[in-house]
């Protein structure tokens, strides 16, 4: 599973990782756009609150099922076919490295029909062409209700270029992933 | 759908076709970034399919060049990540001056800010005189930038901060002289500094060295690649001697995580055990 998010995602984030099913047998990889400095504490942070092992990701990090990464400012992260992560400093897309689309759309390639991407609150159009793709390439695409949303703009993005498999309330998607069977996920 | 798996196949044969053809070998480079570059790129030359691109690369070195300016991903900085320097200067200097000469190799310099920024440091600990520097790249547009050492002054602006941060001594000031809006670097700098074409994914070893710096190369290769370049340095590398990486990069899931242990593991400096 993927996720993307900006201006009011940390609460957002809290809230969807939060409902995840005890046990979830899946790799769940997370970016939230970051101000640029070196030594971000989301990970730390998103650990100690939600009890539940939640981790930066590493460049070249083999990708574990119950585990969830999130990625560090400065440097874009990519999933490779090998279900590994990779960091690259590309020039920063829609003014954002890390870049949701950057994400979303390796994973899409990496994981096809299997993969469950997420876009949610932000102001920023980032994100929108990464869901896109994931659901031409058979996967399952969640969009904020904009109307839920802190800041609508990356919701309303996303919906203008495809429409998703859901779109929801952020209790919406509390419920949507708390109905996911531990191994059908 | 196909389309998908169709550009999957071509940008494979791509990299097939330029390794045959010019002995670049993107082969196993991080397939995500090389896609995205390869994309990128096909919308710069307004090529509807990387088949399309395909052929103008085969039958056109200079379009080759330029393709190379996009594979390549010249991002550097001036003492970027200003702690990493300072631990250099704290950490390493002084056992590096127990060594009677210096060689130090900077691998993927790229346009040459690590290039500088390492001398201006070795100067001001007082070592540049008994150190040679190679300074290796792949792209030869970045080389030349290398050994010109001009820079826009508004990115000097931002280094000056990065120098101070990392433990100058000095005016960032006086290691260039300011024209036209640029910077041109001391040309002293460079007295000892070696400028090479060099690859870490078909060249071998040039020299004994007892420093490699090799910042922000390794990320963009896949876990077979950075293995060969980890064996390129370890086999460089002097008893004891030291290697630094960028601040995202590790030895950890290397084949080498055994045969190089940290220094200052959160500045990413190693040595070889």
């Amino acid at each position: 599973m993927v996720i993307g998010a900006s201006a009011g995602g940390v609460t957002a984030l809290f809230s969807v990782l939060g409902a995840l099913p005890a046990g979830f047998a899946i790799p769940v990889i997370c970016v939230l756009h970051l101000p640029d400095d070196r030594h971000s504490q989301l990970a730390e942070v998103l650990q100690r609150r939600l009890r539940r092992p939640v981790c930066e990701a590493r460049d070249k990090q083999p990708l574990r099922a119950g585990q969830i990464y999130v990625a560090g400012p400065g440097y874009h992260l990519s999933v490779e076919r090998d279900l590994t992560l990779s960091l690259s400093q590309e020039p920063p897309v829609h003014f954002s490295r890390p870049a949701i689309d950057y994400l979303f759309m390796s994973a899409a390639d990496a994981y096809g029909a299997g993969l469950l991407g997420m876009l949610l609150t932000g102001a920023n159009e980032d994100g929108a062409e990464g869901l896109a793709y994931i659901k031409h390439n058979g996967g399952r695409t969640v969009v904020q209700d904009p109307c839920d949303a802190q800041v609508a703009l990356m919701p309303e993005a996303a919906l203008a270029l495809h429409q998703p498999d859901h779109i929801l309330s952020l209790s919406g998607i509390e419920r949507l992933l708390a109905a996911l069977e531990p191994s059908a996920c | 759908m196909t389309s998908e798996r169709n550009t999957d196949i071509e940008i494979r044969l791509l990299i097939e076709a330029i390794y045959l053809k010019y002995s670049y070998d993107f082969r196993n480079y991080s397939g995500a970034s090389i896609k995205r570059r390869i994309l990128h790129a096909l919308r710069q030359f307004d090529c509807l399919t990387v088949s399309a691109l395909q052929e103008r690369v085969l039958h056109d070195p200079g379009m080759f060049m330029q393709l190379l300016q996009y594979l390549t991903i010249p991002v550097s900085e001036m003492f970027r990540d200003p702690g990493h320097y300072l631990a250099l200067r704290n950490e390493v200097v002084p056992l590096l001056r127990t060594w009677p000469s210096i060689k130090v190799w900077i691998a993927g310099c790229s346009t040459g800010e690590e290039v500088y920024s390492m001398a201006i440091l070795l100067r001001e600990e007082g070592l540049l005189e008994r150190t040679i520097i190679y300074a290796t790249d792949i792209n030869p547009h970045s080389l030349d930038k290398a050994k010109q050492g001009i820079y826009s002054m508004q990115s000097m602006r931002e280094y000056a901060e990065n120098y101070r941060i990392a433990g100058g001594r000095r005016d960032f000031a006086d290691y260039y002289t300011a024209a036209y809006g640029n910077a041109i670097m001391d040309s002293t700098l460079r007295d000892n500094v070696t400028f090479a074409d060099h690859s870490l994914a078909t060249d071998s070893v040039f020299s004994e060295t007892q420093l490699v710096s090799c910042r922000n190369v390794l990320i963009y290769f896949n876990k077979e690649l950075q293995d060969r370049a980890l064996g390129l340095f370890h086999e460089s590398l002097c008893h004891r001697g030291f290697l630094v990486l960028g601040s995202k990069e590790s030895v950890d899931f290397s084949a080498y995580s055994e045969r190089f242990e940290p220094l200052v593991k959160p500045e990413r400096i190693y040595r070889k055990s």
